[in-house]
């Protein structure tokens, strides 16, 4: 069936976190950017006890539900959370990227043992490392080492541009997901996932990024220094014999993630639209849908265009979260939809700057930092160039070596 | 809930409209557009798909039931055909789909019938006027009220079939207010002028049409004394849409197969990303077309107020198609602007959607 009938379920989610943004995000939203990598409490701890409330999660939705919109009701979760604030957001508890790896590649007993933390106890947070000073979208590029040693795997090597690390390292009893080579001669079948827990000796922050962007997010540099975690922290198996199994993993936590990027890129976009058309209606300026073209201003027109590619992002990124929900493959889809929302966001927001005119440009008003954060999503969890090279891969079914 | 997937019923008929538009539209289209005119064996090979039956009622003839989500999957795929074949496929609906829409009872009882039959019924709407800042909503073409009727004036172009139409669906202004008139062939005062001569849309029989003192009863005003056109104007737009997606896969699938077989520098172009990024961005517009699509016939189907999504799908469709197509051309290079290739006549067609109002309606 074809439908646009937004279920209860996801419209109740929505309701839960839509008073979150409007009172604990948008008002601190200027305060936590300046402030930049303080921990925003009141939100953390609201969102946390609506989470074990809930019994849902608000970071991470791969998990299928009762209903079978798990995928569909976090990327509405998302938005409406980015609305609010997208550095904030990224502030949120919960299992995040991390979680969707160990989902996407972890056993139901790691599952088990790694994910129940997020559902009991003070917040933690779940970070996710692949990117190295060295190789960012060249993920199979990566050095730190994994090296078996009796009951162990010991880790070496440093990771960089980890999103929350500190959080989940440092300020929770939190985990990252560390992607590293098991056989450096096997290139992509080598690359593996391992969980380094918070607490564990050999793992330390060595620094926090300061961004053009969502500042009140933590991006973290990761130094892993015979670092020694269970073997039974490797996630999935230890094989290497098929080529691609491990960086498919890799590719898996993204077809999941993806799609939240791109909502959260769409929170911003609509929050820019939203306060763009009221300040510019107090000057006499409204898009009237049933107004003849012509007789629309130049402004008139760029908000009409900002609302249609605004919804055309958004229609691409909720089909991706419903493919996602159906157990449809959506590595197409996810990569079509963070394109998209990616472009739109940068585009919108820099048109939102560009409408107001001295005031979008100011500190005052919330246009210049929406643009600010809007630019890392055309950048993390793949550049819409990565993204367009793996659109261009399927539509064209070559692989790697043939479209480099 | 949300869905991103036709019915089995959708996917039935999709895929037997998808058989017609290769097998009897696509092999068509170069020669059609070459000598400006359709083959009229083409519009009755078309009757086994019954596109108007299936949509009409059996109260009026038919044997199903009007939705515009089934009528954009069925654009779509016709004009991925040809999009002078698909308009001229549609264009019984013209007249028949409004008067379904916002006829009055008596008016579906008359008109829908005649729709049902084998046979191609050739009918048309005039919407579309002749100047720079044409508005479906701020007509030039009048409509005077007189005892008993209306009196039109004015002047239409773009009317597709004019001279062989049974019926014609005429827009014009009611003080101020966009309405329509069922105006049969032969109406005084309705007069039919030169065959157009348009950069695309070749194969597609369009008229210059004059209305001078053309006397209609109130009978045939569209919905009778309170009839509007806003769901009419809903639906085309839907419908322009849905045939611009379709005209723009077309361009597309023809752009990536000849990518993938196109040698340059030895490999085949499409392993370069300048060539495969565009690809990919046709591929996602395309889709995002499509979805924006669903979303305005799903709200239309629903009897809900579709005007911004109507508004909101044709505006992306009509900017996306033409850029589609201009990729298309740009991919197959010097050989895109050869009208041995197809790309060149899309690039044609595909820049009639941001001018074109009410030629197709589902």
């Amino acid at each position: 069936m074809i439908s646009f009938e937004m279920p209860d379920e996801i419209r109740e989610r929505v309701d839960l976190v839509r008073g979150v943004a409007r009172e604990l995000m948008r008002p601190a939203a200027r305060e936590f950017d300046e402030r930049e990598h303080e921990i925003p409490w009141d939100f953390v701890t609201r969102m946390w006890d609506l989470s074990l409330k809930t019994g849902q999660s608000f970071r991470s939705g791969t998990r299928r539900d009762g209903a079978g919109v798990a995928a569909q009701a976090l990327v509405h979760v998302i938005e409406t959370l980015s609305w609010g604030d997208a550095g904030i957001y990224l502030c949120g508890p919960g299992a995040g990227l991390g979680g969707a790896a160990i989902e996407a590649t972890g056993t139901a007993e790691q599952k088990q043992r790694f994910l129940t933390r997020y559902r009991e106890g003070p917040p933690k947070w779940a970070c996710m490392a692949m990117t190295e000073p060295h190789c960012g979208s060249d993920t199979a590029a990566i050095r730190t080492t994994a090296v078996r040693d009796g009951e162990s795997w010991v880790l070496n090597g440093e990771k960089i541009f980890v999103t929350t690390g500190h959080k989940a390292l440092v300020d929770s009893e939190g985990l990252m997901v560390v992607w590293a080579t098991i056989d450096p001669a096997a290139g992509r079948a080598g690359m593996k996932p391992f969980v380094v827990e918070a607490g564990t000796p050999g793992v330390r922050v060595t620094k926090l990024e300061r961004k053009m962007g969502i500042r009140a997010s933590d991006t973290a540099s990761v130094v892993l220094e015979n670092c020694r975690i269970p073997a039974a922290n490797l996630l999935g198996s230890a094989e290497v014999s098929d080529p691609r199994k491990g960086f498919k993993g890799a590719m898996a936590t993204f077809d999941a993630t993806r799609p939240s990027v791109a909502a959260s890129a769409l929170g911003i976009a609509r929050a820019t639209v939203e306060l763009l058309k009221e300040l510019l209606a107090l000057q006499g300026i409204e898009v009237r849908y049933d107004r003849p073209r012509h007789l629309l201003t130049a402004i008139e027109r760029d908000l009409l265009d900002m609302e249609t590619q605004l919804r055309a992002a958004w229609l691409l990124t909720l089909k991706a979260a419903w493919m996602m929900d159906k157990g449809l493959p959506n590595t197409l889809e996810s990569s079509m939809c963070k394109v998209k929302a990616g472009d739109v966001v940068t585009r919108v927001t820099q048109k939102g700057v560009e409408l107001m005119g001295p005031l979008g440009y100011s500190r005052e008003l919330p246009f210049e930092k929406w643009m600010r954060d809007a630019k890392i999503n055309d950048l993390f969890e793949g550049t819409g160039q990565i993204n367009r090279l793996v659109i261009a891969r399927r539509i064209l079914g070559y692989s790697s070596r043939e479209l480099k | 809930m949300f869905g991103f997937e036709p019915s089995d019923e959708q996917k039935t008929l999709v895929k037997s409209v998808r058989r017609f538009a290769a097998r009897e539209l696509r092999p068509l289209a170069h020669d059609s557009d070459e000598r400006g005119e359709l083959p009229g064996a083409l519009l009755e090979s078309a009757a086994p798909l019954a596109l108007l039956p299936a949509s009409l009622p059996e109260a009026y003839g038919g044997f199903g039931q009007r939705s515009a989500v089934t009528g954009a999957l069925f654009a779509e795929e016709l004009a991925w055909g040809d999009l002078s074949g698909a308009l001229a496929l549609l264009a019984p609906g013209l007249v028949a789909l409004p008067v379904l829409l916002a006829g009055t009872e008596a008016q579906k009882h008359e008109l829908l019938p005649a729709f049902c039959g084998e046979g191609y019924v050739p009918a048309s709407a005039a919407l579309l006027e002749p100047r720079a800042d044409f508005d479906p909503r701020v007509l030039q073409a009048r409509a005077r009220r007189v005892s008993g009727g209306y009196v039109l004036e004015g002047t239409k172009c773009n009317v597709p079939f004019a001279a062989e139409a049974e019926w014609m669906l005429v827009y014009a202004s009611v003080e101020g207010e966009s309405r329509a008139f069922l105006v049969r062939r032969g109406t005084d005062g309705l007069h039919v002028g030169e065959r157009e001569q348009n950069m695309g849309l070749r194969a597609l029989p369009l008229y210059k049409v004059e209305l001078r003192g053309c006397v209609v009863s109130s009978a045939l005003c569209l919905g009778g004394e309170g009839g509007g056109v806003e769901a009419v104007l809903g639906a085309s737009r839907v419908a322009l849409a849905a045939l611009a997606v379709g005209q723009a896969r077309a361009a597309y699938d023809y752009a990536l197969d000849y990518a993938k077989s196109r040698v340059a520098f030895g490999e085949a172009i499409a392993q370069r990303q300048a060539i495969a990024f565009m690809l990919a961005e046709m591929a996602t517009e395309i889709e995002a077309a499509r979805l924006l699509v669903w979303e305005a016939a799903w709200t239309l189907d629903q009897g809900a107020d579709g005007t911004r999504e109507c508004l909101l799908a044709k505006t992306f469709a009509d900017e996306m198609v033409l850029a589609a197509t201009d990729r298309a051309v740009q991919i197959l290079g010097g050989h895109g602007y050869i009208r041995d290739h197809p790309v060149e006549m899309w690039l044609r067609n595909g820049r009639a959607f941001a001018v074109m109002e009410g030629i197709a309606i589902v």
